[in-house]
Parts: structure tokens; sequence; C-alpha cells
């Protein structure tokens, strides 16, 4: 059953009842909560998703909650917790959303150590995949909004996946979460893209959710092959540019975007080694998205690859 | 009332497969709450029963066992940078816990994850390991001088140290209690007995009663009892190692009235059988019973203890879970000093130390 298939009148009292067990990529998430505006906020952006009938398992139970001290009269707040221990001080409550995809992401690159997890976007197109590790304000998940909204499909906005056992990239498609300009910028580009309402003054400033393509959700359990490692870049004004990038220094950036290179030990260095021997890496400067999608578009795989 | 999961996969490790996918669910979010995930994965692994564990709770095993494998080599690579910084130092150095069991390859080793390596030096030399730590890029962690104070001139150890580079933390002791605690196991005496440790020239580990003893009186003069759990299952996994020598429980017994930590073997193996079913021998049950308390304090502590050192998990918990955790709190700070040190003490930390952020 998807989440489609309730009301949200329903989806609110399922999940302040027993919660909802919700596939994400390879991970079952069992979610409680009272609180109306992450009901709606599941319930717009969550709506391609699997809800599963068995409820005896789940890798991660988690819940929001409205902390019960005094300033809940005045400035409410609310507190994500992992099976009813918070990993992290509350935020304001009007945050609950922003803090639902960041709580499931640590739950994700905290524990998931069966893959290398790369602080990347990742998306495919014919089987091939270009992987976008970047440190904030690089405008990584602009790019990839841009792409998956012209026919790219997502396997992940923030987490890259690498299975440890065979290199393959594992999908983990969730909500795209855009920061300030990016939202206007995206919203104008993809007018058909369903956006939460924006949340205002979050530690990253003001931030919406974007719900991910429903193909792309539809293909979740289905791995993809790496093809390209690019750093992307927005500079105001510059020219669109695709630089060539020696695969030693790559493999030393993206080890540093990586959550779980070291803990991983010997298998974290083969598994990222393998990688970017697979894959052609560049330097990308763009400013227009259009542009952007093109040089996209024209990438040619590796040939060894092929 | 059935005991939690978590006490019957320790108890009968055998029966887990007859568990059903709710069971696992459970036990491993008990487990995880008890830092024992890993524990559980060795205790499958060591009877391999790993393959009929259902595929997604051995997969969440799976993930722990990362974590593990990285664990062991770290403690290696730690434990021989130590042993650079002090090769000048002209004193024997006592790796003790987690570390130790690592280094001595201990099955209590196994399945252990822990932050600090707690070494123990003759007290005579301690400034002299201090500098030598100082030289090699270890900085002391309390800045307060009150802190200061209270670790140099009550407490039995030096504030923590954490290497500047690598973010890991020593904790150098030169006793096992705290020097205003009510009992002084004599430290010349467990130096004299530690055993060498091969392939670490000048580093040493407890003797097998020492271990079990330093052991038990951790956990049971500690107040945050957060690993109880954990530190059970070392207790358990020390004594089942060491009871395949013969003369291992009579030594144990002679040893804990010689350093005077009779009363703590006392729980440690009441604790260990009631709750884990350690096979103690009734001899050695019934020799220990010299330092039982009087039967009002016994069913006291068992009703504290038997609720304290389960995970901290709602599952495991009932409404005097708390209380008995804070009592348990308060007693730890009563053994550690006396009443009127202790209310200065809890006075200067709650009114007059900066606040931490």
């Amino acid at each position: 059953m998807k989440v489609s298939a309730l009301t949200t009148a329903e989806l609110e009292l399922q999940l302040k009842q027993s919660g909802i067990f919700i596939q994400t990529g390879p991970f079952v998430t069992h979610l409680q909560t009272r609180i109306a505006s992450v009901a709606q906020g599941v319930g717009l952006l969550y709506t391609d998703f699997s809800l599963l009938e068995q409820t005896d398992y789940a890798d991660f139970h988690v819940s929001l909650e409205r902390p019960h001290n005094l300033r809940r009269w005045f400035k409410p707040q609310v507190l994500f917790r992992f099976d009813s221990s918070p990993p992290f001080k509350p935020l304001p409550l009007d945050q609950a959303l922003p803090m639902l995809e960041w709580g499931l992401n640590w739950c994700v690159s905290s524990h998931a150590n069966r893959y290398l997890i790369i602080h990347a976007a990742v998306v495919e197109k014919d089987g091939y995949a270009a992987i976008l590790p970047a440190p904030p304000g690089s405008g990584k998940s602009t790019l990839c909004a841009a792409l998956v909204n012209r026919g790219w499909r997502l396997l992940s906005d923030e987490l890259t996946l690498v299975r440890v056992d065979d290199g393959k990239l594992i999908p983990l498609p969730r909500p795209v979460s855009l920061k300030n300009q990016s939202i206007d910028v995206i919203q104008h580009y993809a007018p058909e893209a369903i956006f939460s309402p924006k949340v205002h003054d979050t530690i990253k400033g003001t931030v919406a959710l974007m719900r991910p393509p429903t193909a792309s959700v539809a293909r979740a359990l289905e791995p993809a092959q790496i093809a390209w490692v690019i750093f992307p870049k927005y500079q105001a004004g510059a020219s669109t540019q695709l630089q060539l990038l020696p695969k030693s220094r790559t493999f030393m950036r993206v080890a540093d975007n990586a959550f779980n290179y070291s803990l991983l030990g010997t298998k974290g260095f083969e598994t990222l080694s393998n990688l970017i021997d697979a894959a052609d890496c560049y330097d990308f400067t763009y400013s227009v998205l259009d542009e952007a999608i093109a040089t996209f578009a024209a990438l040619k795989p590796p040939t060894f690859n092929t | 009332m059935k005991p939690p999961l978590i006490l019957q996969a320790f108890r009968q490790p055998d029966a887990l497969t007859t568990f059903s996918l709710l069971d696992w669910d459970m036990l491993l979010r008990q487990a995880r709450k008890g830092n024992l995930l890993v524990r559980l994965y060795t205790l499958l692994q060591e009877r391999d029963l790993l393959q009929q564990v259902p595929p997604q709770p051995r997969e969440q095993l799976e993930w722990s066992q990362a974590v593990a494998e990285r664990h062991r080599q770290s403690v290696h690579w730690e434990v021989k940078q130590i042993q650079k910084a002090l090769s000048q130092v002209d004193a024997p150095v006592v790796l003790l816990k987690g570390a130790a069991y690592v280094l001595a390859g201990l099955p209590a080793a196994r399945g252990r994850i822990f932050t600090d390596i707690d070494i123990l030096v003759p007290k005579a030399s301690i400034n002299q390991v201090e500098a030598a730590l100082m030289l090699h890029g270890w900085m002391s962690t309390h800045h307060d001088a009150y802190d200061q104070r209270y670790y140099r001139t009550w407490m039995h150890e030096l504030p923590p140290m954490q290497n500047i580079r690598r973010g890991t933390v020593i904790d150098v002791h030169h006793a096992i209690l705290p020097e205003t605690a009510y009992i002084h196991p004599d430290s010349s005496k467990l130096l004299a007995a530690a055993q060498d440790l091969p392939g670490y020239e000048g580093f040493k580990v407890l003797a097998p009663s020492d271990m079990v003893l330093h052991s038990a009186v951790h956990l049971f003069h500690e107040g945050e009892l957060d690993n109880g759990l954990r530190d059970l299952t070392d207790i358990d996994s020390l004594l089942r190692h060491f009871s395949s020598h013969v003369a291992f429980w009579p030594e144990l017994i002679e040893r804990a009235q010689v350093l005077e930590l009779s009363r703590p073997l006392f729980y440690a193996l009441r604790y260990c059988s009631h709750l884990l079913h350690t096979p103690v021998p009734l001899s050695a049950i019934e020799a220990a019973e010299i330092a039982k308390p009087n039967r009002f304090t016994l069913a006291l502590m068992d009703a504290l203890y038997s609720r304290a050192l389960l995970p901290m998990h709602p599952s495991c918990s009932d409404w005097c879970t708390d209380t008995a955790r804070r009592l348990l709190y308060l007693r730890a700070n009563w053994l550690r000093m006396p009443p009127l040190l202790l209310a200065r003490h809890l006075f200067h930390k709650a009114f007059i130390s900066p606040k931490e952020e």
C-alpha cells in the first residue's frame, strides 16, 4: 500500500497511534508523531512510498514529539527521538519536517556500515550514475533537483550509499532539501514540482523540501552503476566549464566527504578505490541551469565501463 | 514475568534461534541501548548461529561489526603510541579494563567498544608519566583550578588527558579507588602481581583475580550505570574464562580479602549468577558470603541492581527504575568520599564551577 492510499486524517491518526512502517530505499523506518504538520508533510512528500503491512520489524524506530516543558506554551519545540533517546537538541516546532529529514539522514549515516556513505547527491540516466559530492553552498542540491526534473533518476540528494560487497550504488530516494535562493530557482525551473511550505531561520537558512519524482521512488530498489564523479560549483556569471580531475585528487576529496571511510578501514579504502577507478572525474562550474543540464546530457560513459 | 530478551539472550544463546522477528526487533533495541550489539554478534558468531538469524536483524548486527573491527585495530595502535611516549619512563605501566582485555587477547575483549584507555602506574612515577605524555601530545582536559585540585588531591587519577591530534583519551591512575574512599585496595600489591604483556615491553596487565576484582569494584562503586549490563557481561566473561584454572576460585576469594574488595566481589558473583546465569561454583558463592550485607540492605540492593543493571530502554524499565538509578548514583558518591567533603564538592559543582555550555 502506498502513502497516497490514506487520507490526511487517516495518516494523521495512524502516525499518532501505532505509527507507520515506511520503506525508504533499503531501510524500514517506523515513524510515530502527534504533530499534525508532520503528518501533512509526510502525506505530501512521501505520497509514492510504500507502507509495510508487516509491522514487527524496523531498522529505525523514530518519533517527533513536542517536549513537555514550559516553553511549549510560548515557544513550542520539536524533539527527534531515535528509539526513545534524542540524538539532537530540540528545534523550533515549525522546523519539524526538516528535522525529520536530518534525523533520518543521521540514522543511516551513523549505522548502515554495509555501505560506504558519502555526503553527495547521486543521479542516474540510461544505466550510468553520477555522484555529486560537494560542501554545503556549492549548489549540489540545486543541480540535483534540476537534473531529476529533466529525466534523471534520483538516487539521493544527500547520502550516496556504495555497497561494500559489490560497489553498486544503492538508491535512497527521499525528499530533496533546497535552501534559500535555490527554492525559487527550482520552483521557477520546474513549476510542476511539489514543495513543502518554506521553513525560515533554520541553521541552514530557509529550507523547503521537494517531493522526489514518482518514477525514482518506484525504482528505489534498483541499484545503479557508477560512471562519473563530478564536483559541482555554482558561481554567479561563470561560464559552464567541465574540467577533468586526476583520480588521486578525486579520491582524497571524496574520502573527505565520506561519513564512515575510516571506520570501514581496509574495506573503505578498497570500496572507494574501485569506485574512483570505474569513474571519470570532473570539476564542474556553472551558472545557467539549462547549460548544466546540456553538459550532463552530453557526458560519455567511461570507455572501460561499456 | 519473563526476563527481558537481552538477559534471555546471554543466558541461553542457543534459544536465540527460536526468536520471532518481533523478538529480534526488541532485542536489538535493548542491545543497542546497553552498548551490547557487538557482543551479541560475537555471541552468535562463536556458536555459529549467525546464519540462523533472520536477514533483517542479521544486517543490523553486521553494521555494528564494522565498528568492532576498526576498534580493535585502533586500540592496538593507540597502545603502541602510549608505549612509545612512555619508553623513557622507568616504571611499570599496567593496562586496565578494555585495553587490557584486547591486548591480553581475552574473550572479554570480543565485542567490547570503549573510548578511553586506562593505565595504572606507581604513585611515585605519576608526575614523570604525565610529563612524558604531555611531551608526546596529550593535554589535560580540565583547566578549572577546582577540577585540577579535585583530581590531584582527592581522586585516584590525573584529570583525563586527550591527544591533541587524534582526540583519544587516556586516564592515568595510581590506584583503583579514590584517596577519599573508605576502602583502599593497595596499589603496590596490584602492581607486584601484574603480569608481563608479550610484545609490549614495559607494559603489564593485572593478574587474573585482580582483573576480576577491579572490574567488580569499578561496576559496584560506579554511579552511572548506562553501560551496567555491558560491564556485568565483562565480569561474566572473565569468570568463565579464568575458571578453567582449578585454583582460580579459592584464589579469587582470598585475594578479595587481601585487597579489601570482598563486598564488591560478593555483588559481582551474585548479580552475574542472578542476571546472566554465570556458572559460579557453590563453594565460591558460600565463601563470598562472608562479605554479605545484612538482609535489609541486601533486599534493597537486589531491588536496585536488578533494575539499574538493565539497558536504559523503556522495555526494560518499570516505575521504580529511575529511582533505582538515582539511589545508586547517591550511593556511589557516598562511597567515593566522606559526607562533609561530598557536600562541599557538590556545593562547589552546583554554585561555583563555571557552567558547561
